[in-house]
């Protein structure tokens, strides 16, 4: 259960904190850049759990690894087409600002 | 065998009619869809006279009796195997007089009105309306069962009300309209109760079987009672009720007077000739059961007929608009048939009186039409309802006054007229079952003379008034019906109907009873004597004679104040003890409730919409609070 | 206290420190830069697993490259000079709630659940390993998601280039 005398356990510590760092980032900042920083930390610390899971409960196979990976080229996929977005609000608004962005309230 | 399945198109013809005319009809010249119309009903007529020489000539009698013929029948609605309802053509004696009876008026009156409606808005309407009525009316008497008669009962209550209300320009029409279909609507209702008890014990709608045997069998047999009555009693009464809306019987007539509001046309053919003689027909269809089932409904039956004749008669003494004393008169003829077929019995010469309600009827529509049709002549020429714009008219209506004077014969009953012979049978009838009824009816006798004879001589003799412009004739396509119409009311009486019509279809001979018909020739004769002494020329006597009866006068003349009972019933006490608080629940209550459910929803709404904030950033963090929600009670509570 | 112990705990606080800095930062490079350090102890503790290719995809996808195009967009929409407003208290407090909240009960269940650690002999995670098996279609093979996301990384190129396209 123990690697190097590490547990699996603190490995998940680690990645929840991160995941609600990220979590309280995203419901903090304004900025939609800074939103979409949160958001690749929140996709990180997942991809540091299925990594962990991988090598500390199923090490015959590589499932958690190849997740990882396909979660990687997700949060790629999903920044670039964030940061389209981004630049097409920036286009309309002139600032990134989220509060600016509320058309769609009732 | 004859095949009478061609009688179909007897009804199938006006519907169309009314369907090509109510569509299309504002893009025919008027004249068209008048000639059409009358075409239309011309078919009609002729296919009805040839069903009606099939019939009682051709067709051969079954132990001497006619037979019933079901010539078609559709199954209209199907709810189960037992509960069908079926619309189709029932062919006996009395339908086909109907249809017959039926048929001629409506064709005289279609082209009557081509003449009289020409230039009127919406005579394109009115010929429409004019065929949907006709329709209904026929659908009524072929019925093959009580659901297709009530259907058709109902639909004759919608063409009245659209006919009545043809002038809606006027609020005077428009309340005719409604109240003729309201006062029809409320004994309809009564109608529908009798059916449903009936079929509920008879577990039938069909005449065939109802009237047969085995429907009187059961009936006879219904040991259910209800407040002293037995179930058949208070079915047929209620059935009754109906009946007595349509014909207008004491105390629902009111509606009747104010039908005249109507084209004249409408007058004549809706409320003189066919549609308030539905009740009649009602009563004569079902008559084995009222006579072997339920003696004390015809025992109602003869005296609210007796009762009404009178009463109706004692007002049209007093009316004068010309066009009211014709329907109180038509009320007290329409009591004379109920009279006749309430004191009736079953089978020959008993059953007389069956025989004579329908005889009069028969012989009533002819001379009521004429009298309507010559009163719309009249109107037509003077252009008012009133009988002191009247007078000395004889000199320039000469078709009419000739017309007019028949038919005012034939009702007072005179020999040979048709009304004599009708009339003779009813009061044999009446000699010979209940001799108060009778001396009713020869008092009743006496006042139709008089009353109709004062009309007479009011309009076509005594003093002429000022006319804007000299009255003349009508063109002839208002006349011809008059002429034949006339001839009809003279020679119908020849029929040898106790031959034809009967209570249990075996023809029988009737002989005219000297002892009844001769004072009631004399009775007749008296009122028009009286008349002639009172209306021949202008004279004060009329106004000393009204002046003596003052307040007896003033009650008959305003009917008996049965309008204002009926207003005081309604509006004081219906009104305000039942409709008021009902009207306060359910603008308070009922309404309340869901004004309430709206408001506390658009209240909601409103509160929460503020949620709905548009900011990215409040709904991560409501779905994120959410997620540990549900994750809390997921883990624990599950 | 062996260098693995050692590693493993300064990538850990790497990762939370540099985590709290990315989302408390007021200038928006920095906050970038942070990011990308919060990556790289990512990277480290892969490498710290012997996951060397998931360490060499972290570094050149995630700090590589989608740190450089998040440095792009901020240079094309921010002043790199102009400071963040503080938000407003009631927000942090709310975030704080929201996220202390959930960690602890994450944390809670995390904490209490006995994992089952496997006993299979480990396999050998090298490049051949990982070739054979991404693109194999039998037994652990991963052909249907390799190409499904390879489609949806196509998709998302032509969505990018559409929507930042100006105007029509």
């Amino acid at each position: 259960m123990e690697r190097y005398g590490i547990p699996l356990d603190h490995f998940l510590i680690v990645s929840t904190i991160m995941f609600f760092i990220g979590i309280y980032g995203f419901i903090v900042r304004k900025n939609l850049i800074t939103m979409l920083m949160s958001i690749e930390l929140i996709l990180n610390s997942v991809n540091i759990n299925f990594v962990a899971f991988n090598s500390y409960l199923f090490p015959e196979n590589m499932h958690g690894y190849f997740f990882a990976l396909i979660v990687v080229a997700i949060a790629a996929a999903e920044a670039s087409v964030a940061i389209a977005l981004i630049i097409n609000i920036y286009r309309r608004f002139s600032n990134i600002e989220v509060e600016n962005i509320d058309e769609m309230k009732y | 065998m004859i095949n009478f399945s061609y009688t179909v198109w007897i009804l199938l013809i006006p519907i169309f009619m009314f369907l090509l005319l109510g569509l299309l009809g504002m893009k025919f010249k008027p004249l068209l869809s008048g000639v059409l119309g009358t075409l239309g009903l011309g078919v009609v007529m002729v296919l009805s006279y040839f069903a009606a020489y099939q019939y009682f000539f051709e067709l051969p009698r079954l132990n001497d009796t006619y037979q019933q013929i079901v010539a078609a029948n559709y199954t209209w609605l199907r709810f189960s195997d037992a509960l069908q309802i079926k619309m189709g053509v029932f062919i006996d004696p009395i339908s086909v007089m109907m249809l017959v009876v039926v048929s001629t008026v409506s064709f005289m009156v279609n082209l009557y009105s081509i003449g009289y409606m020409k230039g009127e808005k919406g005579f394109q309407r009115f010929f429409a309306f004019l065929s949907l009525f006709t329709f209904s009316m026929l659908g009524l008497v072929v019925a093959t069962n009580i659901f297709q008669m009530y259907v058709f009962w109902e639909l004759v209550g919608v063409s009245s009300f659209l006919l009545i209300g043809f002038y809606y320009e006027r609020p005077s029409a428009v309340a005719a309209s409604k109240k003729a279909f309201i006062v029809t609507r409320f004994a309809d209702l009564g109608f529908l109760i009798g059916i449903l008890l009936l079929s509920f014990y008879t577990k039938t709608f069909d005449f065939l079987s109802l009237t047969g045997p085995q429907g009187i069998e059961i009936t006879r047999n219904l040991t259910q009672t209800f407040m002293g009555m037995s179930v058949a009693t208070w079915a047929l009464l209620l059935i009754f009720m109906g009946g007595a809306g349509k014909s207008a019987m004491f105390p629902l007539h009111i509606w009747l007077p104010d039908a005249m509001e109507g084209p004249t046309p409408v007058s004549a053919l809706i409320h003189a000739a066919t549609m308030v003689v539905a009740g009649v027909f009602l009563v004569a269809r079902l008559f084995p059961l009222y006579s072997f089932a339920a003696p004390d409904a015809l025992t109602v039956v003869s005296y609210v007929g007796g009762f009404t004749s009178l009463f109706a008669a004692v007002i049209a003494c007093t009316q004068f608009d010309i066009k009211r004393v014709l329907a109180f008169s038509t009320l007290s003829q329409i009591g004379y048939m109920m009279l006749a077929l309430g004191v009736s019995g079953y089978g020959g010469e008993k059953g007389l009186g069956y025989m004579a309600s329908m005889f009069h009827l028969f012989t009533h529509a002819m001379f009521k039409a004429l009298l309507f049709l010559g009163a719309g002549s009249i109107i037509h020429a003077v252009h008012s309802n009133y009988m002191y714009d009247m007078g000395g008219l004889r000199k320039y209506l000469k078709i009419t006054h000739w017309t007019f004077l028949i038919a005012c014969l034939t009702i007072a009953g005179l020999f040979p007229l048709s009304g004599f012979w009708s009339k003779d049978e009813i009061l044999v009838a009446a000699y010979n079952h209940n001799k108060l009824l009778f001396w009713i009816e020869y008092l009743v006798a006496g006042l139709t003379a008089f009353y109709m004879f004062r009309l007479y001589f009011r309009v076509f003799w005594n003093k002429e008034p000022h006319y804007h412009h000299t009255p003349h004739e009508s063109p002839l396509v208002m006349t011809i019906p008059l002429m034949f119409l006339a001839l009809a009311s003279i020679f119908a009486g020849f029929l040898p109907f106790s031959h034809m019509v009967s209570s249990d279809r075996l023809p029988f001979a009737t002989e005219t009873n000297l002892t009844v018909a001769i004072p009631s020739v004399a009775i007749g004769l008296l009122g028009i004597l009286i008349a002639f002494l009172l209306y021949k020329k202008d004279n004060n006597t009329v106004e000393k004679i009204v002046k003596g009866l003052g307040g007896v006068y003033k009650t008959i003349y305003n009917k008996f104040y049965i309008d204002e009972v009926y207003l005081f019933v309604t509006k004081k006490i219906i009104f305000n003890l039942i409709s008021r608080p009902v009207a306060w629940f359910d603008r308070h209550v009922v309404d309340g409730t869901m004004n309430g459910i709206a408001g506390i929803t658009v209240l909601t709404s409103r509160k929460i919409k503020g949620s709905q904030s548009g900011q990215l950033q409040h709904y991560a963090f409501f779905f994120v609070l959410g997620a540990i929600v549900f994750a809390l009670i997921f883990i624990y509570l599950w | 206290m062996t260098a693995y112990k050692i590693m493993f705990y300064l990538f850990a606080a790497m990762i939370i420190v540099f985590s709290v800095l990315t989302v408390t930062s007021r200038r928006i490079l920095r906050a970038a830069v942070f990011l990308l350090f919060v990556l790289i102890s990512t990277a480290g503790l892969y490498f710290w697993l012997d996951y060397q290719f998931m360490a060499g995809v972290q570094l050149t996808l995630y700090a590589g490259g989608i740190v450089v195009l998040i440095i792009f967009s901020i240079l094309l929409t921010s002043h790199i000079d102009q400071k963040f407003t503080q938000a407003h208290w009631t927000k942090k407090i709310m975030a704080a709630i929201a996220a202390l909240s959930g960690m602890g009960l994450c944390l809670l269940v995390l904490l209490n659940h006995q994992f089952i650690p496997g006993t299979n002999p480990p396999i050998q995670n090298n490049m051949t390993e990982i070739g054979t098996q991404l693109l194999s279609t039998g037994h652990n093979g991963f052909a249907l998601p390799f190409e499904v996301i390879s489609i949806l990384l196509l998709a998302a190129m032509i969505a990018a280039i559409i929507i930042a396209k100006k105007g029509k």
